[in-house]
């Protein structure tokens, strides 16, 4: 053939194992960055920075921001911005603790600790972070206020609104089986992990297949079946390995004996057990899961980049983009509200300043992980992996004994680095987008 | 004689004080090419995106094969079949071919996600056909050259089956060979029956694409050519002064 303008062109040599696995090397830097961070901190502290228990912590206190994260990635993508996440949160918090401590005991009479009463105010607290988040995309979509404003407005608003529903005070202990969300009081175990771990290599597998056959069956070229197969096993380590970690993360003697005691049960002598992927991580991970599937798979995604991208041809293609909007920060709210969930839980109560300087640490998280703000790009995973890196940062920081002031001058370098490396990359790469 | 397969009637749009676009009347019939002439901010661009819904118009109607149309936004264009390729490319920079061929009505899996293979696969047929040498469909159109992001408009057009083709100065932003495949391109969507509205500052490119021509100045309509019965001078003429050659018949904004 006599192509001169193909895309598809030839790797070169050192790229070969790369280009042929079709791995996304702006995701292989980040990866790659985040490890070092790991193997910098895990010298410096003398081996403690690696440890499951480490480990384990870092993906609880990571949960938070990185669910935001991947809902501010497509506000960033739409060229918008949300200032007021962290006060959503928690005004979101406040609204549960409320219910979980005054509405449902007290009003509807169930008492403290009632099955449902979790349930209840999780629900509720979602309803009120996708009613305040949709009217704040009205604002910007239909009234066309600048993001930028609105949601500075939001931030004062909704940060203040929640020291209100609650008079200003600490709200807790919360319902004992809403704080199952908050790490380590809720935890799958190491039998329940496994299985986990095995559903998601299996379903990866499908996943790869699926991709394949469609390719196939459209005449597509194809990757080598080895390279199929070797990216399959590396997922499948990734994920064994990463529930071995928190699985190899043991429960305190004394704490599974007050669980024993609290079941009415004598514990086995020598009994050993892990604790497993804590209930926030899963949940950061269907989320992850959802909201990637909604960037690549559906409609809505397809329209939140084709508007970030280019508005008018977005219009001109018949799209809303008004209510795409709407949708957008509607979304946003529901991710704020569930992040609520994951960070009162983990405190075991609502405090005053729950969320304080969140919004940053998310557009931080999704700004590091390749969200351009001149919008139409941005990956969830890499928001998440931004959020890790962020984290891992600041505990590492902390670990080898480096005051709070000192971790955010580096935390701030680090974003602008980051930026800079990726705008680096993409003049090189030629990516013009 | 039966009835012109578009006719917008009467037709005017206001920003602010200004009319854009005053009483203006044009019809086009299948297979014919019309050109829409004028300077700059003669109402040209206007007038024809009230048609393809980009506007909505204060006054006049529209009539698709002699039935009166409702269009007021871009879906309802494309329920009738009329398909625009803008001055400015309307592509989103960062997606590829097939996305934005497909952008506003992809195709679907039964569970409702979106079928990217299919979307490429037709694509990739359509794309053999308009520009066979096309090959980069996984990359962004932002890297594609002027002609081969205007190929990825014109398949979106022919792709979604158009009867009506609205093409604003198309061959602006292409060099001589792009522009020569775009205009083999006009000729074959003609001989397939489809009417072709061409808004054009170049007047020999009218000549040469048109059947007839339609001229504003002002927001008015001054006249409407057949271009074979004129000359170029006379098209000139009606663009800059306003004035209507005997051959054609007279509008609203014609010098008397």
């Amino acid at each position: 053939m006599t192509d001169t303008t193909s895309g598809e062109s030839a790797p070169t040599k050192s790229r070969n194992l790369i280009a042929a696995l079709e791995l996304d090397t702006r995701l292989l830097g980040m990866i790659g960055a985040f490890i070092v961070i790991c193997l910098i901190f895990n010298v410096l502290t003398d081996g403690r920075f690696m440890t499951p228990r480490n480990i384990f912590n870092l993906t609880i206190q990571t949960a938070s921001v990185a669910i935001m994260a991947t809902g501010m990635v497509f506000v960033i993508v739409t060229r918008h911005i949300d200032l007021s996440v962290g006060a959503l949160l928690a005004t979101c918090s406040a609204i549960m603790a409320m219910m979980q401590t005054v509405v449902t005991p007290d009003w509807l009479g169930l008492g403290l600790n009632h099955p449902a009463t979790a349930p209840i105010a999780i629900v509720v607290g979602i309803l009120a972070g996708l009613i305040i988040g949709a009217f704040q995309g009205w604002m910007v979509g239909y009234l066309t206020i600048p993001a930028f404003i609105v949601t500075l407005g939001g931030y004062l608003v909704w940060r203040n609104v929640a020291w209100h529903l609650t008079k200003g005070q600490t709200i807790g202990p919360l319902d004992e089986n809403f704080q199952l969300f908050g790490g380590i009081n809720g935890t799958l175990g190491e039998t329940w992990s496994w299985v986990f771990a095995a559903g998601a290599i299996l379903a990866s597998f499908y996943a790869l297949w699926q991709s394949r056959r469609a390719k196939v069956a459209h005449e597509f070229p194809v990757k080598p079946v080895w390279a199929e197969l070797a990216l399959g096993a590396i997922i499948a380590a990734v994920i064994v390995g990463f529930v071995a970690i928190l699985n190899a993360y043991e429960i305190p003697e004394r704490r599974l004996e007050r669980i024993f005691e609290a079941r009415g049960e004598v514990m086995p002598e020598g009994l050993v057990m892990g604790y497993g992927i804590p209930i926030s991580v899963l949940l950061l991970i269907v989320i992850a899961i959802v909201m990637t599937v909604v960037a690549r798979r559906t409609r809505l995604g397809r329209y939140i980049f084709a508007t970030g991208g280019n508005p008018e041809a977005a219009v001109l293609a018949g799209i809303n983009t008004r209510m795409l909007t709407v949708k957008v920060f509607a979304m946003m709210g529901v991710l704020c509200a569930i992040s609520a969930i994951v960070a009162s839980s983990r405190q075991t109560f609502h405090s005053n300043d729950i969320g304080t300087l969140d919004e940053l640490r998310v557009i931080a998280a999704a700004v590091i992980g390749g969200t351009a703000l001149s919008g139409g790009m941005g990956t969830i995973y890499g928001a998440i992996l931004g959020a890790l890196i962020m984290q891992s940062l600041q505990s590492g920081m902390a670990m080898v004994g480096v005051d709070a002031p000192y971790q955010n001058i580096v935390v701030g370098m680090v974003l602008v680095l980051a930026v800079y490396i990726d705008i680096v990359y993409r003049r090189r790469t030629g990516d013009k987008t | 004689m039966t009835a012109p397969l578009v006719e917008m009637r009467d037709m005017v749009k206001s920003f602010g004080g200004i009319k854009a676009v005053d009483h203006v009347t044009i019809d086009l019939n299948p297979g014919e090419v019309v050109g829409v002439l004028g300077h700059n901010g003669a109402g040209k661009s206007v007038l024809m995106k009230m048609l393809s819904g980009a506007l909505e118009r204060d006054e006049g109607e529209i009539w698709i094969n002699g039935e009166k149309a409702t269009i007021n936004n871009p879906r309802d264009a494309r329920n009738y079949q009329i398909e625009t390729i803008y001055q400015y490319l309307a592509l989103a920079d960062n997606l590829d071919a097939a996305s934005n061929l497909f952008l506003g009505r992809e195709l679907v899996s039964p569970l409702g996600f979106v079928d990217d293979a299919k979307m490429e696969a037709e694509t990739r047929k359509i794309m053999g056909r308009l520009n066979p040498n096309f090959r980069r469909f996984h990359t962004p159109v932002a890297g594609l050259s002027g002609g081969q992001r205007q190929s990825v408009a014109i398949a979106r057009a022919v792709y979604f089956n158009a009867k009506i083709l609205i093409m604003d100065e198309p061959t602006a932003a292409l060099g001589v060979q792009e522009t020569r495949m775009v205009a083999e391109l006009i000729e074959q969507l003609k001989s397939e029956g489809i009417g072709i509205l061409l808004i054009d500052h170049d007047i020999h490119q009218v000549k040469l694409l048109c059947d007839r021509a339609n001229v504003m100045k002002n927001g008015q309509l001054v006249g409407t050519v057949k271009v074979d019965e004129v000359s170029e001078d006379d098209m000139l003429g009606m663009i800059i002064a306003g004035k209507c050659p005997p051959q054609g018949i007279p509008g609203p904004g014609a010098l008397s």
